[in-house]
């Protein structure tokens, strides 16, 4: 049914094919946190590797810093409509993160936990393979607090509150459990081309 | 907690102007009762078939016959022109929602209760007022609420009205350019030490906070709130700029 006198306004033909149903591209680089901004002491920063409560490794700043290092190019898609072109990133693919630790995947499901209490589960599957790291900059420059520095995890191909800012660690879990959004009625995956927002979504 | 089960039709019954950027937007729709802070999400279908879709929080409070949006209007926006240059009683839109089960606030949750609200980021803390209002007194509520002038302050009037009713409710307007209104508002920028000051002469510490605003905004105020003592864990935060609706 058409909402009388919208005629909108359509992505160029070029941009089309880069926007999930729903997305429209934004220039900026908006910013979406439920709480205040943490601002981690890079002295006591460290990242843990656990499966449920148990560690299997854990890396301060220096020794995270050490870890091969992996860029990706692309787009990036937020639940709330905006998509963002052409972003760079640099980081810790997860790959190698497991590598490092010298740990297969215990479990198919993930927690990625924050220092602020956040967390947001994402299934292995949409980690592993290159498909994921532990990013440290953001277009050539550390990243910036406000979004998500030192280190945010970085799930391109989700939305982006799966996206994870102030990342402290992945839990392997042997269920897939809820994360804060996703208790609060946002979609367990995520995927923005099968435009999966919220829990009803198919 | 949020009603996701489809979009539903929703009839335009009236449009009011509350500032010469924000307008109300009426809307007669069979949602569930949503809680105060909660947003919709809006779609919009051009005669091709193309969509455009944005959240909007629910201005009004819970349980009222009609679901009020107050949008801002963007000049490079796609939708919110829409609502301002064309919407009108009898359109039909689409809604979905009540949306979201972080930025709410429950009628018996703890205060004292903090508000803090930078241009139309007072919407969804208008809805917290207007249900605080109609159920009566309730915990001490300080309302800081800024805009570049007075003309700006969409609902200062019946803000007013529920601060006169209400001696538990506190309310300082913030101009950043104009004059205020009042002895007791502010004509400067809210920064931390401002925040710090207002926290002081209200004499007491939030358990709840809520700040939505634009980014810049939301960063100052929450960071203002931390190093003022307040507990992290009890603010919570919404913001927009960025990608223009």
């Amino acid at each position: 049914m058409a909402t009388r006198g919208f005629t909108g306004r359509r992505p160029a033909a070029s941009n089309a094919q880069r926007l999930p149903p729903g997305q429209h591209e934004t220039n900026d680089f908006p910013v979406l946190s439920h709480g205040p901004t943490p601002y981690v002491d890079l002295a006591n920063w460290r990242f843990t590797l656990s499966h449920g409560p148990r560690p299997l490794a854990s890396w301060s700043w220096d020794e995270f810093n050490a870890l091969p290092q992996t860029r990706w190019s692309g787009d990036i898609h937020c639940v709330t409509t905006w998509s963002k072109f052409d972003t760079q990133w640099q980081g810790v693919a997860i790959d190698d993160l497991l590598a490092a630790a010298g740990v297969a995947a215990p479990t198919p499901f993930v927690l990625a936990r924050s220092h602020d209490g956040y967390d947001t589960n994402v299934p292995f599957a949409d980690l592993t393979a290159g498909r994921a790291m532990i990013a440290t900059r953001f277009d050539g420059a550390p990243l910036a607090s406000e979004h998500g520095g030192p280190a945010r995890l970085l799930v391109p191909h989700l939305y982006f509150w799966k996206s994870a800012k102030w990342v402290e660690g992945l839990r392997f879990t042997a269920r897939d459990e809820a994360g804060f959004w996703e208790l609060r009625g946002y979609h367990m995956r995520g995927d923005p081309w099968r435009e999966q927002r919220y829990t009803n979504d198919p | 907690m949020s009603s996701t089960s489809g979009w539903q039709s929703a009839t335009i019954a009236s449009v009011k102007v509350r500032t010469p950027r924000l307008k109300s937007i009426f809307l007669r729709a069979d949602l569930e009762r949503h809680l105060a802070g909660q947003h919709v999400d809006v779609r919009l279908t051009a005669d091709d078939g193309y969509q455009a879709r944005r959240s909007y929080s629910i201005a009004s409070a819970p349980g009222e016959a009609l679901v009020e949006l107050a949008i801002e209007r963007l000049d490079d926006g796609e939708v919110s022109p829409y609502f301002h240059d064309v919407a009108e009683a009898g359109d039909a839109i689409e809604l979905l929602g009540p949306i979201g089960g972080h930025f709410v606030w429950h009628p018996e949750d703890a205060g004292p209760l903090l508000l803090v609200a930078g241009g139309s980021g007072v919407v969804p803390l208008l809805a917290m007022l207007r249900q605080r209002a109609q159920l009566g007194a309730a915990v001490p509520a300080l309302l800081l609420y800024s805009a570049r002038e007075w003309g700006e302050l969409a609902f200062a009037d019946e803000l007013q009205g529920y601060e006169a009713q209400d001696a538990s409710l506190r309310i300082r307007f913030v101009t950043t350019r104009g004059p205020g209104l009042r002895p007791q508002d502010l004509t400067q920028r809210l920064d931390a030490g401002s925040l710090a000051r207002q926290l002081a002469g209200w004499g007491r510490m939030p358990r709840a906070a809520y700040v939505c605003g634009a980014t810049r905004f939301v960063e100052t105020i929450a960071d203002g709130l931390v190093r003022g003592g307040v507990d992290a864990g009890a603010i919570r935060t919404e913001r927009y700029g960025g990608g223009a609706a």
